[in-house]
C-alpha cells in the first residue's frame, strides 16, 4: 500500500517540477501575497499631513503645534491665513487635517475662559479619520492637562486626578497591525495553495483522461488521494514556513508558543483545506473551472469572512454564521493564539474540532458526488 | 473455464438502456473482436467489464471474478488501454513505466526485467529520458500497451486502441497484439477497422446495445448473407445507384468509393443483367461486373440496417 501511495507521490512531484504554471502558483503567488499584505496593509496611521491656521499667534499655540509635530504621527505641511486656504488644501489633498486656532484663544486662556482649537478632517477615508481624531484627543487632552498642573502650581496646589486610565496592550503592545494580519495572512496563502493545488491537479488527470488509467489498476481512491496530497502537504509546510520566517525577519514577529502545536493545527487545517479541493475536483471537469471553483471558495472567504482582517464579532448574526464556509476561519484564532499569545491547546481545542468537522463533511460530500459520477 | 463470461449483462442510465442484455464468452488467448458504432455500447460493456461502471442487472466473470461483486480483484487481474493513450505526456518515458509498475507493485528485479521489455516492444531502447508527449502517436500507444501490460494481466482489454492512427503503425500495434496473444494473453479489442476484425479469432457485433451477430470472420460472411452480392464498376457511380434501387431485385446496395456492392434477392440475376439494364439502357459505361464473397463491412451493413429496421417497427 505504502509504495503505491510513494509511486503517486513520487509522480506528482516529477510532474509539479515541469508545470510552471503550477510551480508559480504554489511558490510565486505566496511570496506576492506576503509583500503586498505585509507592506501595503497597513492600518497604523503615520505621518499626517496637517495645516495650521493659527488666528491668535501666541506661546500657546506655538506650544501646541509643537506637541503635536514633536510625534510622528504628524507632519505640518504649512501654514495658513485665510479660511479661503482651508478648503483649497483639502479639496486638493495638500494635507489631511487642519488646525484653527481662534482669535482670543491666548486672552482667554490668560482670563482662565475654556478655548475650543476647531480641527478640520478629511473623513472621506473614514478609517484614517478615526485614527486622526483619536490622536488629537490625546494630545489636546495631554496639553489641557499640562496646562491646568501650571496654573495649578501657580496657586500652590497640586493637580488631583481621581480617575486615570493606563491601557496597556497585551500581546501586541505597539498595536501593530501586521503582528495582527500575519496569522491571517499565513491561513489565506496556505489555504489558496492548498485548494487550488489539490484541485488542479486531480481535476488535470480527469481532463487529459489518465484517471481512467488509474480507475483500472488495483489502486483505491485513498491511496490515490493520499498519494496526491502528501506532496502538497510538504509543499504547504514549506509555505508555512517562508510565512513564519518572513514574519520574523521583516515584521519582527517571534513564535510565543509551542511549535508542535503550530504544527498540529496547521495538519488539521490542511485536512480542512485538502478535503474542500478535493470536493472541487469532483465537481470540476475543467482545470478552469476547478481554478475558478478554488479561487472563489478559498480566496475570497478567507480576505472577507475569515476574520483576517475584519473582526467576525462585528459582522451581522446572518453573516457570521457564513463565515463557516471557510476553513481559514478556525484556523487563524489557532494561528493568533499560538504565535501573538503564546496560548496552549486549551485556547483552541474547540477549532481543531471545527476544522476536523469541516474536513470530514467535504470528504463525504466528495465521495458521495463521484459515486453518483461513477455510475454515469 | 473461459477467461470472459458475460451474463446478461445489461447498463441502463435513466430510461436510455445502453447495453441490453448481453451475452458472450470469451476463450483463453484468443483475440476477441467487439464491433459496433459509435454509441451502439461498446465502451459501456468494456467499462463493466474492467470493473468501473456497475451493471444493472447480470453479471460477468472475469478471469472467474465476477465484475459486481470483485471488481478489485477483476482490476488486479487486468490490463486496460483506451483510445485516449493513458500516459502522462509531461513524464518522461522511464517515468512513465516507473509510475505504473509502482501503482501495480512491481519492484526490483521483476522490474528491471519488465522495464526492459515494455522499451523494447515500444521501440524506445536508449530513449527512455525522452518527454512521453514529444513522441509520435504509433510509437506513443505502443508504449500505452507496454505499460498497461506491465503487469503481466492474463486479460487485456483494448478500447479503440488504433484509432487515429496511420496505417503503418496500426500494423505494427497489431504485431504487438498477436504477440501477446502468442504469449498466451487474452485480448479483447474493440474497432471501428473492419480489416482489423479480421485478425480476431472471434467477432461480436453490437447495435442499439444489443448483440446481433457471432462468429468468426469466415462464419460471419457465409451465416449471414446467403444471397449473391455483385460488385459494380461503373461511372457515375450515384446515378447507377438511384437505377438499380428500382430494380425489385436488388435489395440492399451500399458504396464503396468506386464500386457499387449489390445484394440481390433474385439468384438467377447475373453479370449480363446488370450491363443490360445500366449500360444498354441507361448509356452508363460498366467497367466490371462481378460475383463477390461478402466482406465483413457488407455483413456489417446488412446486418445494422435489418436491425434498425426492426427496431423501428
Amino acid at each position: 500500500m505504502f509504495n503505491r501511495i510513494f509511486a503517486i507521490a513520487k509522480k506528482e512531484m516529477r510532474q509539479l517540477k515541469r508545470d510552471t504554471r503550477m510551480l508559480f502558483i504554489v511558490f510565486f503567488f505566496p511570496v506576492v501575497l506576503l509583500a503586498i499584505f505585509g507592506y501595503a496593509i497597513n492600518f497604523d496611521v503615520h505621518h499626517i499631513k496637517i495645516a495650521v491656521y493659527d488666528q491668535d499667534r501666541s506661546e500657546y499655540t506655538r506650544d501646541y503645534v509643537s506637541g503635536l509635530i514633536s510625534s510622528e504621527y504628524f507632519d505640518l505641511i504649512t501654514y495658513i491665513d485665510n479660511d479661503d486656504q482651508i478648503k483649497k488644501l483639502l479639496d486638493e489633498k495638500i494635507v489631511q487635517a487642519v488646525v484653527v486656532f481662534p482669535k482670543d484663544m491666548s486672552r482667554k486662556l490668560l482670563s482662565k475662559q475654556e478655548v475650543k482649537i476647531q480641527f478640520l478632517v478629511d473623513g472621506v477615508d473614514g478609517t484614517s479619520a478615526n485614527v486622526i481624531q483619536n490622536y488629537v484627543n490625546a494630545a489636546t487632552y495631554s496639553y489641557s492637562l499640562q496646562l491646568t498642573k501650571e496654573y495649578l502650581a501657580v496657586t500652590g496646589k497640586k493637580i488631583y486626578v481621581p480617575v486615570d486610565l493606563q491601557p496597556r496592550f497585551w500581546f501586541n503592545p505597539d498595536l501593530q497591525s501586521t503582528r495582527f494580519l500575519i496569522p491571517g495572512l499565513m491561513g489565506m496563502i496556505l489555504i489558496i495553495t492548498a485548494v487550488i493545488s489539490i484541485s488542479l491537479s486531480i481535476v488535470r488527470e480527469k481532463e487529459r483522461g489518465t484517471i481512467e488509467q488509474i480507475n483500472v489498476s488495483p489502486l483505491s481512491s485513498i491511496e490515490f488521494i493520499l498519494g496526491k496530497t502528501i506532496p502538497y502537504i510538504v509543499i504547504s509546510l514549506i509555505n508555512a514556513t517562508i510565512v513564519l520566517l518572513a514574519g520574523y525577519i521583516l515584521f519582527d514577529i517571534v513564535i510565543k508558543g509551542n511549535i508542535l502545536l503550530l504544527l498540529f493545527g496547521t495538519f488539521a487545517f490542511l485536512f480542512a483545506a485538502l478535503s474542500l479541493g478535493i470536493f472541487i475536483s469532483t465537481i470540476s471537469d475543467s482545470q478552469q473551472v476547478a481554478f475558478q471553483a478554488a479561487n472563489v471558495t478559498s480566496l475570497l472567504p478567507s480576505l472577507i469572512l475569515s476574520g483576517f482582517i475584519f473582526p467576525i464579532e462585528s459582522m451581522p448574526v446572518a453573516i457570521q454564521i457564513l463565515t463557516n464556509i471557510t476553513p481559514a476561519k478556525f484556523y487563524i484564532v489557532i494561528l493568533r493564539a499560538i504565535l501573538l499569545r503564546g496560548a496552549g491547546i486549551s485556547a483552541f481545542w474547540d477549532q481543531l474540532i471545527y476544522l476536523g468537522v469541516f474536513g470530514l463533511v467535504f470528504i463525504a460530500l466528495a465521495t458521495a458526488v463521484d459515486k453518483k459520477s461513477k455510475n454515469k | 473455464m473461459d477467461a470472459i463470461e458475460v451474463n446478461n449483462l445489461t447498463k441502463v442510465f435513466g430510461k436510455f438502456t445502453a447495453v441490453d442484455n448481453v451475452n458472450f464468452n470469451v476463450k483463453q488467448g484468443e483475440i476477441f473482436g467487439f464491433l459496433g458504432a459509435n454509441g451502439a455500447g461498446k465502451s459501456t460493456t468494456i467499462r463493466m467489464l474492467i470493473g468501473i461502471l456497475e451493471p444493472s442487472s447480470g453479471d460477468a466473470l472475469v478471469s472467474g471474478y465476477s465484475i459486481k461483486n470483485q471488481p478489485d480483484m477483476v482490476k488486479k487481474n487486468i490490463g486496460y488501454m483506451s483510445q485516449k493513450f493513458s500516459l502522462y505526456n509531461d513524464l518522461t518515458v522511464a517515468e512513465n513505466i516507473r509510475f505504473f509498475a509502482g501503482i501495480y507493485g512491481l519492484d526490483g528485479k521483476k522490474y528491471e526485467e519488465r522495464k526492459k521489455w515494455v522499451l523494447k516492444v515500444a521501440n524506445l531502447e536508449n530513449m527512455e529520458n525522452v518527454i512521453t508527449g514529444s513522441l509520435p502517436g504509433g510509437i506513443k500507444q505502443r508504449l500505452a500497451l507496454g505499460t498497461a501490460v506491465i503487469h503481466e494481466p492474463k486479460i487485456v482489454f483494448l478500447d479503440e486502441p488504433t484509432s487515429g492512427v496511420d496505417p503503418i503503425s496500426r500494423r505494427n500495434f497489431w504485431d504487438l497484439i498477436n504477440e501477446l496473444s502468442d504469449g498466451g494473453t487474452t485480448i479483447l479489442v474493440t474497432t471501428h477497422y473492419l480489416d482489423e476484425a479480421e485478425f480476431c479469432n472471434d467477432i461480436i457485433l453490437i447495435n442499439a446495445g444489443k448483440l446481433i451477430a457471432q462468429g468468426n470472420a469466415k462464419a460471419l460472411k457465409t451465416n449471414y448473407i446467403k444471397n449473391p452480392i455483385l460488385e459494380i464498376e461503373s461511372e457515375r457511380v450515384v446515378d447507377s445507384l438511384e437505377i438499380l434501387e428500382k430494380e425489385k431485385w436488388v435489395g440492399e446496395t451500399s458504396i464503396f468509393g468506386n464500386y457499387i456492392h449489390v445484394i440481390l434477392n433474385d439468384s438467377t440475376i447475373n453479370e449480363q443483367h446488370i450491363f443490360q439494364l445500366l449500360q444498354d439502357k441507361n448509356g452508363i459505361a460498366v467497367k466490371r461486373v462481378e460475383k463477390i464473397t461478402p466482406t465483413l463491412e457488407d455483413v456489417f451493413i446488412h446486418l445494422i440496417e435489418k436491425d434498425s429496421k426492426k427496431n423501428v417497427q
